[in-house]
């Protein structure tokens, strides 16, 4: 077990109209329009947050909502409906199995386990492509899963900031 | 009868979710990709998303401000040109001019049908997809700037692609780079017909179909034939890159690149639809026969 697991503070509970939010800035950063090489390194946003709040408040985000998350990707991406669906729910999925054991390290220490999970993701949003008669792309299409673990941290931390409890001055 | 505390209660397992999930989202993707339902869905998801993806335009537009106000010291220099520009265009003008009118003449000798005149809307990109396996992209004209689907989408050099998916305020391109779009084009030099078509690659077409002793070099420039009805012909399409003659295969493979700057301009032209096309000829008794002999001798 990690060394600095019992200095953890217990989150406050976040707030669904939190969540929503988070979500559409989600959106707004995967709508940016990028061109050429930062649009390879562009990570998937949605996905990042979908799964954040999967491994910390796994009661209150569902697959329901990645799902219907993955349909809005969908549409904007003007791609098949329910490819991005899928690999949101399986990045749920995941979150859900895996939040007991992802909680017990920091977010730097979970950076690597996260580049896993989103390549799953992305290889799912791959594997329907192909399935729909499209080329083989190049290794370096798997590029924003990496950039994805890089900044987990930031997100993570820009995430929890909500839910950090506050301190009361006259304690002990 | 076992009860479980509201507490403890957590519905369906992850796994049993996940499998219901996948298999929505895979009746999704056949339902879409086979027979492509989902159109008025798409236009209402399109319309709720609109004003996020303005909101993300913004700091492409801001960019562009900072980038003139850089530019606006090269004015003169910039103004020298363009004028140098206009003039020389002006001449080839006064010369397109005197060759429509003489165009006119001759086809009213000859009693053919006019030459329908070209409208052209300006439009910006708005978004580009984030995978490589859709090589379509969002405009920012729509149903409310009378856009529809089947028009065809320029730059200043050539063709780009044609939209395929109009919203209220936006429309998607299909690009012709997209595997499952083809151009009917003429090679410019010697008029010979074919068909081009997307590889799905970055920069790559194809010319399928096209025998190995068909008359094609490196270099060639291919222009839209006008076949078809959907492209105004004389746009330029691509360059003949590569021909590799296998003589195991019936077919030349020849791959080409777009002339246009298929994924590098902002701004682009949508032109409205050419000749309405004619319906199509009633067969003839005569052919109805003879594929009944056909159908009868089988």
């Amino acid at each position: 077990m990690p060394d600095d697991y019992f200095d953890q503070e217990l989150p406050l509970e976040a707030k669904s109209s939190f969540i929503f939010l988070s979500l559409l800035l989600a959106l707004l950063f995967n709508l940016l329009p990028l061109q050429g090489f930062i649009l390879l390194l562009q990570p998937d946003f949605v996905a990042m947050t979908l799964l954040y709040w999967s491994i910390h408040y796994p009661q209150r985000i569902g697959m329901t909502l990645a799902f219907m998350a993955g349909l809005v990707m969908d549409v904007s991406n003007s791609s098949i409906l329910g490819q991005h669906a899928l690999a949101y729910c399986v990045i749920t999925f995941f979150g859900m199995i895996l939040h007991r054991r992802l909680r017990l390290f920091n977010s730097f220490q979970q950076a690597p386990q996260i580049f896993w999970i989103l390549l799953i993701a992305q290889f799912a949003i791959f594997l329907t492509g192909l399935l729909g008669g499209t080329y083989f792309p190049d290794w370096y299409y798997f590029f924003p899963s990496a950039t994805g673990a890089l900044l987990w941290p930031v997100i993570s931390f820009l995430l929890g900031i909500p839910q950090k409890p506050k301190r009361d001055p006259n304690e002990l | 009868m076992e009860t479980v505390p509201q507490f403890f209660r957590a519905g369906p397992s992850p796994q049993v979710r996940l499998f219901f999930f996948a298999l929505l989202s895979i009746l999704l993707m056949v339902m879409d990709a086979r027979f492509s339902s989902f159109s008025g869905m798409r236009q209402t998801v399109g319309m709720i998303i609109y004003p996020l993806q303005r909101l993300a335009y913004i700091p492409a537009t801001l960019l562009d401000q900072a980038e003139e106000l850089i530019n606006d010291f090269h004015l003169t220099k910039e103004i020298a040109n363009l004028r140098e520009q206009y003039f020389l265009h002006q001449q080839k003008l006064f010369r397109l001019q005197m060759l429509e009118e003489e165009n006119a003449q001759l086809r009213k000798l000859l009693g053919a049908a006019q030459q329908t005149e070209i409208k052209a809307i300006m439009a910006e990109i708005l978004y580009v997809p984030r995978d490589p396996f859709n090589r379509k992209v969002t405009l920012n004209k729509g149903n409310s700037s009378e856009i529809k689907a089947g028009q065809v989408v320029v730059d200043d050099q050539g063709v780009i692609g044609q939209i395929t998916q109009v919203h209220p305020f936006l429309s998607e391109v299909t690009l012709i780079t997209d595997k499952g779009h083809s151009v009917p084009v003429q090679v410019a030099r010697n008029g010979l017909r074919s068909v081009i078509s997307g590889a799905g690659k970055n920069n790559e077409l194809e010319l399928r179909y096209l025998s190995v002793n068909a008359d094609i070099e490196k270099g060639d420039l291919l222009v839209t034939s006008g076949i078809g009805g959907v492209y105004p012909p004389g746009l330029p399409v691509a360059r003949v890159e590569n021909i590799e003659h296998d003589r195991s295969q019936d077919f030349a493979v020849i791959m080409c690149t777009p002339i246009a700057g298929v994924n590098r301009n902002r701004h682009v032209l949508i032109l409205s639809l050419t000749a309405p096309i004619p319906e199509h000829p009633e067969e003839e008794p005569k052919h109805t026969t003879q594929q009944e002999r056909r159908s009868r001798a089988r």
